[in-house]
């Protein structure tokens, strides 16, 4: 008999799509089942993270159901058939790990964190929520107020508040224009079978990502992930996401007035997408403006003194504190930068401060030790992160989500490339006047 | 599983070595990432701040990278920016903390720094007035802060007139306007001192190395010599102190109710933290948050902590709801708390508490700052370097019995402190 007629199903194996060379690099597979798998070996500790990613967040939401991205997020700590509430996060607890979840613009994640010799439990735990999320009635309603619960703790942040108005103010018809949390109307009105429609439209492996980081084999890892995810069974193709934001003709300008005696000043423009050819350029602007932990990326810490704009607005006493955030997404998003405004100071003096500033960046080329500088804070910030299994994951899984994982890995490499020229080409595309939101938070 | 002697920070490869000049130094080497890691303490605190004179230990501290004999706020920062390192020092009530954290090769970089920031600051005029502003501004937004002002309020409750602990660290803005720059000059020349002094140095350096640099740097510093004398204690209270705070236009209600707990070097100390792992911690925030959040939804966070440290820090239950379910939630809270008292824990919470307390032990060691912190808290608190390796039987010999026992000792049905800060009267 030939040899053929004996094989199992070849369906039933992960396509390999990249594997490690020389002990470096990860596995990549995707299941027959469309989930993609993300494996990267890491033996100082004896510590796994294992991560779940699914490609849905704000981004995805329509008007009367923001937040339920969100809301579907913790559901999933409520409990399956064969983890009652409660009965998973005691599991993961005794076990040694820690869990938690996320839900931003582009992504809901979940992951744990455990000793190496329990990283099945997390795979038992993921596999079963992607399929088996019960969302009693019961159980909707308390966390129902939970999360409304969650939004008022935010609101009590002036930033926070800001931030939002700003935000809205930029995007009138793309889903980044709400916050994740979502708005208080809908977070009352939302049905328990809202939440599980959108939960069965979008958690499915086609739609997912899982990463793991740590102390394993990565071929022995591929396995026990197919022999617990493998059986879920392939979701429908996902509703397209057909919005683009109009382009913006004219600043934008908003004022938030709330309790408090202090005021700040947020100011965004509207920013290319992690996967443009700006990106990196835009991330070494945003470096030399307002410092390495502006990067948002690889953890941070950093302080920021050296950076033009704490020169130009704290050193001169207009302002407490400065920073600047640039996100890595799928559509293109906001570049912000944002001021506390010193007691005796208005947040007119902040405002025309930092215009000086983006002025300079738009009319004359940085220096090329600043840009050397970025580069070299990049490089000690991607050191710092790559010590935490549980920081790797994170980045391996969302670099996945609005690129892929080799966003991740080039970045330093991409970042190494960009020169004067170019940080001056983003400036004056992107910093214009015409591109931004201005905020003003005006205690009353 | 039996833990591995060469994957825990050890007797065996941390190397530690006392100076004549007070200081110890300890060092672990570990190759598997490019960084290094400065982790340590000086003595001086804000237990040492006269009354009137609240923030000073932290605004001195705040001012040490402000400017040095050898380079001014600009050049120290350039310099530590430049190639990506972080450098921190800040007060807190016992101690003042420093750490830093760089590339291999720009550790002698930033051991300069620490030492030139430490030893030889120069307070510049401007510089003091800059930092006073961030401050006040700092304490402007903590007056609107619910959390923050609960926070404050809780331990002016708690600890009798005149405790250091009852202050704030930051002080408040008639004492940080009254601080000189003379008065801030003489603190550091009075409180800071190689006495005492512990540094803790992980990562990618050769341990012969790492201690000669920081010899070099710190081996001819002597500094203050104070006797501080013991940290006070504080009594169990007697009564209900409570206080609730008026912050208008917030949608949240922050709570703090508590009471002076066990001391890092406590005989109870690890009974009391099992305890309170069960009380609000394990999970998604043990039995507080299975009752305040998981079955009446009425927060998004409740939970308890023990500070421990040097002195009689509190062990307080921390939640944030609805201005409207405040009354709601805290007879909640103190049924757990009685709950403790009158009743031992249960088999099951102690066997699961004390797996997560041994099994997520390799979690917090995975980088070279969980590494140092680990080692300069051995050091600080006399636990001894091979704590690691005893950690699992110490934990092993805890018992629903220890724990009721420790519950009794600190908590308290009635008699607690309980600060509320949010809008009044919704």
């Amino acid at each position: 008999m030939p040899k053929t007629a004996v094989r199992k199903p070849a369906a039933a194996r992960p396509r390999i799509v990249a594997r490690p060379r020389n002990g470096h690099g990860v596995l990549k597979a995707v299941l027959p089942n469309g989930l993609t798998v993300i494996l990267k070996e890491n033996h100082n500790a004896p510590v796994v993270t294992f991560w779940a990613w699914y490609r849905v967040g704000s981004r995805h939401e329509r008007t009367g159901i923001t937040g339920i991205s969100h809301w579907v997020e913790h559901m999933l700590f409520k409990g399956t058939p064969r983890f009652p509430a409660g009965s998973a996060d005691r599991y993961v607890s005794r076990e040694g790990g820690v869990w938690n979840g996320g839900t931003w613009l582009d992504f809901t994640y979940y992951f744990e964190t455990m000793p190496a010799e329990k990283f099945e439990v997390a795979l038992e735990l993921e596999s079963d929520r992607m399929a088996n999320g019960q969302f009693k009635p019961r159980e909707v309603a308390s966390e129902r107020t939970v999360i409304i619960s969650e939004k008022q703790g935010s609101e009590n942040n002036p930033r926070h508040l800001l931030s939002e108005e700003v935000q809205a103010a930029a995007f009138k018809a793309h889903g980044y224009g709400h916050e994740t949390i979502g708005h208080l109307c809908d977070l009352q009105s939302m049905t328990r079978d809202d939440l599980y429609n959108h939960y069965r439209t979008y958690y499915a492996p086609n739609n997912a990502v899982v990463v793991a980081v740590g102390a394993f084999k990565a071929d022995e890892a591929l396995a026990q992930i197919n022999r617990r995810f493998g059986k879920i069974k392939r979701g429908p193709a996902m509703p397209p996401y057909t919005v683009v934001e109009p382009e913006q003709r004219g600043e934008r300008r908003v004022t938030v007035e709330g309790p408090g005696q202090t005021a700040y000043v947020e100011l965004a423009y509207h920013a290319p997408a992690a996967q443009d050819p700006d990106f990196p350029a835009l991330v070494a602007l945003d470096a030399i403006l307002a410092g390495a932990s502006g990067l948002s990326i690889f953890g941070g810490g950093a302080t920021n003194a050296s950076s033009r704009l704490y020169k130009a607005l704290v050193d001169t006493e207009l302002a407490t504190e400065v920073g600047g955030s640039v996100i890595p997404t799928v559509d293109p998003y906001l570049y912000s930068l944002s001021a506390t405004v010193r007691n005796g100071h208005t947040p007119a003096e902040v405002e025309a401060a930092f215009d000086r500033e983006i002025d300079r960046a738009v009319d004359e080329r940085v220096q090329a030790e600043e840009l050397a500088k970025a580069i070299k804070q990049a490089k000690a910030q991607f050191a710092y992160g790559s010590e935490s299994v549980t920081n790797q994951g994170f980045w391996y899984g969302w670099s996945e989500v609005f690129a892929d994982y080799r966003w991740f890995e080039t970045y330093l490499d991409r970042l190494a490339a960009v020169t004067v020229e170019d940080v001056q080409r983003v400036a004056r595309k992107y910093l214009r006047r015409s591109n931004r939101v201005v905020g003003h938070y005006l205690p009353k | 599983m039996p833990l591995d002697p060469e994957s825990v920070p050890n007797s065996r490869n941390i190397v530690r070595r006392q100076y004549a000049n007070g200081m110890t130094v300890l060092v672990k080497e570990n190759f598997s990432s490019p960084s290094v890691v400065i982790d340590g303490l000086v003595r001086a605190g804000a237990a040492d701040d006269a009354p009137g004179k609240a923030g000073l230990s932290a605004f001195t501290a705040d001012m040490l990278m402000r400017g040095t004999a050898k380079r001014s706020f600009a050049q120290i920062y350039e310099a530590i920016e430049a190639v990506g390192a972080t450098v921190d020092i800040s007060s807190g009530i016992n101690v003042t903390s420093f750490s830093a954290k760089s590339l291999a090769e720009d550790f002698a970089l930033v051991v300069d720094i620490l030492a030139e920031a430490l030893q030889c600051p120069t307070f510049p005029e401007g510089e003091v007035e800059k930092e006073r502003g961030e401050i006040l501004t700092s304490l402007q937004e903590r007056a609107n802060d619910t959390r923050r002002m609960a926070g404050l309020t809780f331990r002016e409750l708690l600890y009798p007139s005149g405790h250091p602990y009852g202050r704030s660290v930051e002080g408040y803005p008639d004492t940080i306007r009254s601080i000189t720059r003379g008065e801030l000059t003489q603190y550091h020349r009075s409180a800071y001192g190689a006495q005492g002094l512990i540094v803790s140095i992980v990562g990618a350096i050769k341990t012969e190395e790492a201690f000669r640099m920081w010899e070099d740097a710190f081996g001819p510093w002597i500094g203050a010599r104070v006797d501080r004398g013991p940290i006070p204690a504080a009594p169990r209270l007697t009564e209900r102190r409570e206080k609730r705070v008026d912050i208008p236009g917030k949608m949240q209600s922050d709570i703090v109710l508590g009471f002076v707990g066990p001391s890092r070097a406590a005989p109870d100390y690890l009974d009391a933290r099992l305890g309170n792992s069960i009380l609000g911690m394990f999970g998604l925030g043990g039995r507080l948050g299975e009752k305040v959040r998981e079955k009446s939804g009425l927060a998004y966070y409740c939970y308890s902590q023990i500070e421990g440290g040097l002195g009689p820090g509190a062990w307080r239950a921390i939640a944030g709801v609805d201005p409207r379910n405040v009354d709601k939630a805290l007879p909640l809270i103190q049924a757990e708390i009685k709950r403790m008292l009158d009743t031992k824990v249960t088999a099951r919470e102690l066997k699961e508490n004390k797996s997560y307390a041994i099994g997520s032990m390799p979690i917090g060691l995975e980088t070279n700052d969980g590494v140092a912190g680990v080692i300069l808290d051995m050091e600080l608190y006399g636990l001894g370097l091979n704590y690691l390796i005893e950690y699992p039987d110490k934990i092993n010999a805890i018992t629903a019995a220890s724990i009721q026992a420790a519950a009794q000792k600190y908590l308290d049905a009635d008699n607690f402190a309980l600060a509320v800060a949010g809008p009044l009267g919704v």
